[in-house]
């Protein structure tokens, strides 16, 4: 591992300061951030230690949830709102990762964790995430967990976290504090696609540090699921997972939130399959063309062709879950 | 820690062993000081320099739960956690479980029901054992099974682990007969 210098932050803006002074990494629960350093993806000569800052914990009101960087994954899936007001949240969470490394990660670090790509992890490998222009040896190596969608030539890895297609599919706003101060960034447009570019994944300037998120709770009444496609039934990262909420009254969807993960570059909400069921009675033949809107303009390669209806399954299934139709 | 916020910058291309910071950590109920490099994991401190070999070093990528210990009674790999952040929280080990002669009930579960063969991820096993017994996750099978499944143990000693922890929830009033 390089050498860093440890710096323990005091309070929120001695975190900001000293991060955009310096060359600096934040440190929250590690589970990404001590695995890249250990592998040398990742170098920081400064790491701020923010895990004794106060943004730990969940609040509810005004019709949304508050929910502090810091509160780790299990903590939010315990959360009693979370458990009755949000349960895609809830599977989200729980069908992430390990009890172990749930108990470690924050929600402000799930939301930044790095793709499992396997030549962004090998130093050996070029990668244009990693290291900008060496090229990609995803596109025509390795690629059955990669991505179809949001896809470039330059980068082909897959967006990580499922909690954070959960919460595009709620439109959660993430709170961030740098030097400047603190703005509101919706999570819907808080990632960027790789285009030629694969190593900037969001709106983050250097130093900026996520404070909190906000999730908005479903209107009474409504719906919820997430449904993760995996190699195996637990501890593994999705091959395709599907979000969603609807809001059904007569057999009729009045609203519905579609985020796809496992598929994708970034968490994927995809509003051309929302839009397909808003409306209109809720029965399998709608949930089968939601499913093909949602796929579309998919570009897959020759690996991971079979993710197109691995994903069309994925979201049919978890419309009918959640819409209760057999 | 020993060491102020306001010390020298390291230039960019520095690879020199960074200073040893002091600390103290509570292992097993013991204040223990110590200086180390912060590079250094809760797992290598603990067995390294603390001499207690019973956490396992596995993959040292959390990936397969061998180094499990509690941190402030939760389940938490030592492998990807700094010595450093952990100042003041509570660490407990295999070491601060039970000894010979007086086991934790985990630990006798685990000998009654033949619950490893080779033994290394055993002391992971267990730790994460007892802390799911602590929350509550034991109510069926394949509830054990889903909230253990952060343990890998390549022996394939499941069934014999899951039959284990099902035994000490039973004795403690938390699963049904």
């Amino acid at each position: 591992m390089r050498p860093f210098e440890y710096i323990r932050a005091v309070d929120v803006g001695h975190a900001v300061a000293t991060a955009a002074d310096r060359a600096a990494a934040f440190l929250a629960g590690g589970t990404t951030q001590v695995d890249l350093m250990k592998d040398g993806v990742l170098g920081p000569r400064v790491l701020i230690d923010i895990t004794r800052l106060p943004l730990r914990g969940v609040a509810a009101g005004g019709g949304l949830l508050r929910v502090g960087a810091l509160t780790t994954m299990e903590e939010l899936a315990a959360d009693p709102v979370v458990t009755e007001r949000l349960a895609v949240v809830r599977e989200s969470l729980l069908q992430a990762a390990s009890p172990q490394l749930r108990n470690m990660a924050t929600v402000g670090g799930n939301l930044l964790q790095r793709t499992r790509c396997r030549y962004y992890r090998d130093l050996s490998c070029a990668c244009n995430k990693r290291a900008p222009g060496s090229g990609c040896d995803a596109l025509d190596g390795h690629h059955r967990m990669h991505a179809i969608l949001g896809t470039s030539e330059h980068c082909i890895a897959t967006h990580a976290s499922d909690l954070a297609v959960a919460l595009v599919a709620l439109d959660a706003i993430v709170y961030v504090r740098g030097v400047a101060g603190e703005r509101a960034v919706p999570l819907t447009g808080f990632y960027h696609t790789p285009g030629d570019t694969p190593g900037v994944e969001n709106v983050l300037e250097p130093g900026e540090l996520i404070t909190s998120v906000d999730v908005p709770l479903l209107p009474e009444g409504a719906r919820s699921a997430y449904l993760k496609v995996r190699d195996r039934a637990s501890y593994e990262f999705a091959l395709a997972s599907v979000a969603v909420a609807l809001v059904i009254t007569d057999g009729v969807t009045r609203d519905a939130r579609i985020a796809l993960g496992g598929l994708a570059t970034v968490p994927w909400r995809s509003r051309a399959a929302e839009n397909v069921l808003r409306g209109v009675p809720v029965t399998p033949e709608a949930c089968a063309a939601a499913a093909e809107a949602a796929l579309r303009g998919a570009s897959p390669r020759p690996g991971n062709a079979f993710k197109v209806e691995l994903g069309k399954r994925a979201v049919v299934r978890a419309l009918l879950m959640v819409a209760g139709l057999p | 820690m020993g060491r102020s916020a306001g010390s020298a910058r390291l230039p960019a291309d520095d690879w020199s062993v960074p200073a040893e910071l002091e600390l103290k950590l509570r292992v097993n109920g013991m204040l223990r000081e110590l200086r180390l490099d912060p590079r250094v994991t809760l797992l290598d401190a603990l067995r390294e320099r603390l001499g207690l070999t019973g956490t396992k070093k596995g993959c040292d990528q959390g990936a397969c739960g061998a180094c499990t210990v509690l941190a402030d009674g939760r389940r938490v790999l030592s492998c990807l956690t700094l010595a450093v952040t952990c100042e003041g929280r509570d660490i407990t080990t295999i070491e601060g479980l039970g000894e010979e002669g007086d086991l934790h009930p985990v630990q006798r579960a685990f000998l009654e029901y033949d619950a490893f063969q080779c033994g290394f991820c055993t002391p992971g096993q267990i730790m994460s054992a007892v802390a799911l017994l602590a929350e509550g996750r034991v109510g069926t099978d394949a509830e054990i099974r889903e909230f253990m499944s952060g343990n890998i143990c390549r022996c394939g000693a499941y069934p014999n682990i899951v039959a284990a922890v099902r035994a000490v929830a039973r004795d403690l009033g938390r699963a049904p007969i």
